[in-house]
């Protein structure tokens, strides 16, 4: 059989999977038996990957020392919460335009929404800053929220406009025959058939918006009760005396969400995240 | 229809509330760089227009080598990321038990808040307590403890490193994708012939993933030209500017230093170089469609 492999091609397949693995996944590794070791048994020299006295207790003690640790996460969510809910009311009429209409500079707009996903937010911080500071934006939710919808969007609609491409135009057309005004049709017909299709985008945004939370947030806010979760462990670190066990237990406590959606959506998700960089 | 064509104006509408946020976050701020540049401004409301002194005084410091140190950077790491994505696409694509397990366990990197990833790695850096410098004790590859954030060569290398684990996971999913769209009768028709396996990943697989091959080094260029939050907390640019890249340049300069002007004008250099990328990518792409619409 064509897929049959020899002993030493299933060592070499498994060898070099393991060691792929290994790259990969090393650091999530690590930093789980951090946040198990005592504080004293993290700075131990040699380097031990498993020690004695291994307990859960930087998960409990993390929330004292780490004061502001379920407001950072709350304030991680409320933000990709946000934008996920603003990005989807300019995504879905968006995709429903450029997946149904023929239209004059159709391609044109698309490609010009597609080239949003070259520049990062890094590039043009600068008028963005001296716009909120002279506006008194600074230190407030829109201003962490606003610059990530931008570029949420143009992958957004790319995903989603091909998901609308394959529900049939005659069902449209049997409610324009019924007399149903357009946006009564996009609102009432298309948009409860293409449910499953934007449930996907929204959780491919709003894990796209949960990642991407540090720039803004670093560069925008000042406050820290209005941090998300990265920028908010983030003045941990800088510090002489980092508390390492409990900063891993709370950097995994903020991952865990996401691997959750992620293992229980994989398939979709993973369509959702090439998709992007997909060819046209 | 039958009835007069009148321009309908009904998918312009529905492209509004993008167009706005589009234009207001992204197309705004890049003409208002542009004008920034050429002026003096800072903190102060007050600002003068200055034609190119800002460009004039960037190049005369050292400018060139910033550029060059960000395309080396931009190209070690990508050259990792794809050479990685292809090792692991092709183990993935084996028709062994477990893969699908594999498959999911690859992701991650790429879907948890990048800045708390790169936490971790600032820890396994670590010279005294981290896994990196212990293990490589432990395997007496160095004598004593390696702090490799403190020193340049090591902080570069580490800085690339972060990088491509970030990057790898979607590298390695697309050219997988890639992989699986090509047509097994090739696969099977070589195998009657008596082709290896080698043979056929060289002469079958290799050729036909290409198209996927340019476009993911490209995009991938792209992003780690745009790369920010890695370098920015493993290092800040340090040590002694070994890892400062042009954003990391431009960001020290404007949002640390408040010099807007002069940073705009960084910014601009930036936004000419990713032009240059965009205009490839476009055009590859296509490419790769009009080949398709012939075969």
């Amino acid at each position: 059989m064509i897929h049959k492999y020899r002993w030493w091609e299933y060592v070499l397949i498994y060898g070099g999977l393991i060691l792929f693995l290994i790259f990969i996944l090393a650091p999530f590794i690590e930093a789980f038996v951090v946040s198990l070791r005592p504080l004293d048994s993290v700075f131990s020299i040699p380097y031990r990957f498993i020690t004695e006295e291994m307990s859960f207790q930087a998960y409990i003690d993390m929330w004292i020392n780490v004061p502001l640790l379920w407001l950072y996460i709350l304030n991680s969510f409320f933000i990709a919460s946000a934008v996920t809910v603003l990005a989807l009311l300019a995504i879905i009429p968006a995709a429903y335009a450029f997946s149904r209409f023929e239209f004059k500079g159709r391609d044109g707009m698309l490609a010009a929404f597609l080239a949003v996903n070259m520049v990062s937010g890094a590039v043009l911080i600068i008028p963005l800053f001296k716009v909120m500071q002279q506006l008194g934006l600074l230190n407030t939710y829109f201003a962490m929220i606003a610059p990530g919808t931008a570029f949420v969007i143009p992958t957004g609609i790319w995903l989603l406009r091909s998901y609308l491409q394959k529900i049939p135009k005659e069902l449209e057309e049997a409610a324009w025959a019924d007399g149903a005004g357009r946006i009564y049709t996009l609102v009432r017909v298309i948009i409860p058939i293409a449910t499953p299709g934007i449930m996907v985008v929204a959780i491919a945004t709003f894990i796209a918006a949960y990642a991407q939370q540090f720039l803004y947030a670093l560069t925008f806010n000042s406050v820290n009760e209005l941090n998300p979760l990265p920028v908010g462990l983030f003045q941990f670190f800088g510090r002489q005396t980092v508390v390492w066990n409990e900063l891993m237990a709370a950097s995994l406590v903020g991952i865990l969400p996401v691997l959750i959606v992620y293992v229980f959506l994989q398939r979709h998700i993973v369509a959702g995240l090439t998709a992007g960089a997909v060819k046209e | 229809m039958v009835t007069a064509r009148k321009i309908d104006y009904f998918p312009y509408l529905l492209l509004v509330p993008a167009t706005i946020v589009t234009l207001v976050i992204v197309a705004w701020p890049l003409v208002e760089t542009v004008r920034l540049s050429f002026t003096n401004s800072t903190m102060s409301p007050i600002e003068e227009y200055i034609g190119f002194a800002n460009y004039e005084k960037m190049f005369s410091r050292r400018f060139p080598e910033v550029i060059a140190r960000t395309f080396i950077w931009m190209a070690l790491s990508v050259s990792f990321k794809i050479l990685v994505g292809i090792i692991g696409a092709v183990l993935l694509n084996a028709a062994v038990p477990g893969r699908t397990l594999f498959r999911i366990l690859v992701m991650p990197p790429w879907i948890v808040p990048i800045a708390i990833g790169v936490f971790i790695w600032g820890w396994m850096y670590n010279g005294q307590f981290g896994m990196i410098s212990g293990l490589m004790q432990r395997a007496e590859l160095i004598d004593g403890p390696l702090e490799f954030l403190a020193f340049r060569n090591t902080a570069f290398m580490a800085t690339i490193v972060t990088d491509v684990w970030i990057g790898t996971p979607l590298v390695t999913i697309y050219l997988l994708a890639a992989m699986q769209g090509i047509s097994q009768d090739l696969h099977e028709a070589a195998w009657v012939d008596g082709a290896s396996r080698l043979y056929r990943f060289r002469r079958i697989t290799l050729p036909l993933i290409m198209p996927a091959v340019a476009t993911m080094s490209l995009l991938s260029a792209i992003w780690t030209f745009n790369s920010f939050d890695i370098i920015w907390i493993l290092t800040e640019g340090g040590p002694r500017n070994a890892t400062t890249t042009m954003i990391i340049d431009t960001y020290k300069t404007a949002i640390s230093r408040f010099k807007y002007g002069e940073g705009s004008a960084r910014a601009v250099m930036i936004v000419l170089f990713l032009s240059v990328f965009a205009g490839f990518y476009f055009l590859m792409i296509s490419r790769f469609a009009r080949r398709e619409v012939i075969e």
